[in-house]
């Protein structure tokens, strides 16, 4: 069946491949990129914060409450089924999107709620003295929820170090595992540095040493083809919001025969089978894990975006990505004062994280707005990176694939204004 | 607001070159505060004779506009009489700033004003404790 599922996109990718992108027409599909932001053409480069939506997308949303709006799997009527039929089909075009099963997708509100519910559920299996380990790339959506539990069950926090060029340590990564940590929870994609973490060969080995595998999936899955069964991981939880889907949902992908044997951690409406007062049994799987009345119509939604992005073409989507980041690079790179963080382009997802002299990355990215520019300046959710960078701030142009080399040289121009400006 | 309206010759000239920044050998009184979104860090250091505001120092890290907001802001409160200085306002750290501050920066102009208010606060309370009948 997983297998069919894979044949199939790989078909679709094909028949994609050879098309170029219209960049105009691309660009029309976003109405918001043709705003005016401070008189300037708004010049939208904070993508790994949030990508901005398709028509298609928007329209999905305006569709579902004008034509089907009822609660899901409960009423007897025509309405309510068509309700569930458009949540469970999304849930169907998701699942074949990353190449897993219906059963093991489990809608929630976002990456960090996912990694939040998947430390409840594995928190049972978590005893004093036992091991996380982690990485030192994680967003802090993919640290806390580990340190609570850390610290409710006395259990060790490791983290997986990265090297100068902003990689994981793969040496001191396969020591760290010969200590047998029950999990091992890392990021896909970097926020900060933009990092490509081998996600098949870590899974492999902690495999081997007996881990459950988590991984951050928000920052890799609007950007690149993701197959859940070949990268063998345990869980995976990511954003709809960073995949031209809505705010408010996102997808935890589990397992099935793990998530069968886990007790699930909200409890109300949907997730039951059988209640007395006294006593519940639990849902099947998905719903044994989605408790309360979901997110439909964002849910339906997520599955337009799924194919939004399938038409396009991943593979597509990443080259156009490539040629930007690798463009803004040599652009940027040329500014006096300008320092670059992280991996070569080939190692690193769309994101271009940098400092400017002294400048303070608030001051630049305040200047920057008044040219129209949105990046992102700050700690980027990711403090103890940053620190570890040996800087306090740092700012990010984050890029996806409507964005063009025009926008980058308006970038590259902002910049050189605010050098002059800070007297540089 | 053009692209340098925030960054006026007057916030520029303040950051780079700080009025009032270092320390004091023998303060009264010292109070510090981050905002730790930003990074921006501030301390100040204040020397009071007599109920007046004899000496003021600054230090901290962080942006254009905290580190000048807070420079500015010895400057107007040097000399002057402890309680007149604590009634300084919001609006009148804004004002000396000369330029518009966008609502997402004001955290970033107040942070300074903040450090100061701590500062008068922990003075007057430590005045209080220190009061004959209290001991």
């Amino acid at each position: 069946m997983n297998r069919q599922i894979t044949q199939k996109m790989k078909v679709k990718k094909v028949n994609k491949k050879n098309n170029q992108f219209n960049q105009k027409n691309i660009r029309k599909e976003f109405p918001i990129l043709s705003i005016k932001i401070n008189k300037k053409n708004l010049v939208y480069l904070d993508n790994a914060a949030t990508v901005q939506k398709p028509k298609c997308v928007i329209d999905a949303l305006q569709t579902y409450y004008l034509t089907s709006n009822a609660n899901v799997h409960r009423g007897l009527y025509a309405l309510s089924e068509k309700a569930t039929e458009a949540y469970e089909s999304s849930r169907k075009t998701v699942a074949e999107f990353i190449c897993a099963s219906s059963k093991e997708i489990i809608f929630v509100r976002n990456t960090t709620e996912g990694i939040n519910i998947v430390a409840n559920l594995l928190a049972s299996k978590i005893n004093e003295g036992d091991t996380i380990l982690l990485t030192e790339l994680e967003h802090h959506s993919n640290l806390v929820p580990w340190q609570i539990l850390a610290k409710k069950k006395k259990a060790n926090l490791l983290f997986v170090p990265i090297t100068k060029e902003g990689l994981l340590d793969m040496q001191i990564a396969k020591k760290l595992l010969q200590k047998k940590p029950k999990i091992f929870s890392f990021t896909h994609v970097s926020n900060a540095l933009g990092t490509i973490n081998p996600v098949k060969e870590l899974t492999y080995l902690a495999h081997k040493e007996g881990a459950t595998v988590v991984v951050d999936g928000a920052q890799s899955v609007g950007h690149m083809q993701i197959d859940v069964k070949e990268l063998d991981v345990d869980f995976f939880a990511f954003s709809g919001h960073k995949m031209y889907g809505p705010m408010g949902i996102g997808v935890l992908y589990g397992k099935k025969e793990l998530l069968e044997n886990l007790e699930p951690v909200l409890f109300g409406g949907e997730m039951i089978k059988e209640v007395t007062q006294t006593h519940a049994t639990w849902n099947d799987l998905p719903w044994k894990f989605e408790a309360g009345t979901p997110a439909v119509s964002d849910a339906v939604a997520l599955g337009v975006s799924c194919n939004f992005m399938l038409e396009q073409g991943i593979e597509n989507i990443r080259k156009k990505e490539e040629e930007l980041t690798e463009y803004a690079q040599s652009v940027l790179g040329k500014i006096k004062h300008l320092k670059i963080y992280g991996p070569s382009v080939s190692k690193k997802g769309p994101i271009i994280t940098f400092t400017l002299g002294d400048v303070h990355p608030h001051d630049i990215s305040s200047l920057l707005d008044q040219e129209g520019i949105a990046i992102r300046a700050g700690h980027l959710c990711a403090q103890p990176l940053i620190e570890k960078l040996g800087v306090f701030a740092v700012c990010r142009a984050s890029f996806a694939f409507y964005n063009t080399k025009e926008e980058i040289d308006a970038l590259a121009k902002g910049l050189i204004k605010v050098a002059k400006v800070f007297r540089l | 607001m053009n692209a340098e309206s925030m960054y006026q010759e007057v916030i520029l000239d303040y950051y780079r070159h700080p009025h009032n920044f270092g320390t004091l050998k023998e303060p009264s009184v010292q109070a510090d505060d981050s905002n730790v979104s930003c990074g921006d860090t501030i301390t100040i250091q204040l020397l009071i004779e007599k109920d007046i505001i004899k000496d003021i120092k600054f230090t901290g890290k962080g942006c254009a506009i905290s580190q000048a907001a807070v420079s500015l802001l010895t400057e107007q409160v040097m000399g002057k009489k402890v309680d007149l200085a604590f009634a300084l306002t919001k609006k009148e750290v804004l004002d000396f700033l000369q330029v518009p501050i966008s609502p997402m920066r004001l955290k970033c102009a107040l942070l300074g004003l903040k450090v100061f208010k701590i500062a008068i606060c922990k003075y007057k309370s430590k005045e209080f404790l220190e009061e004959d009948e209290l001991k």
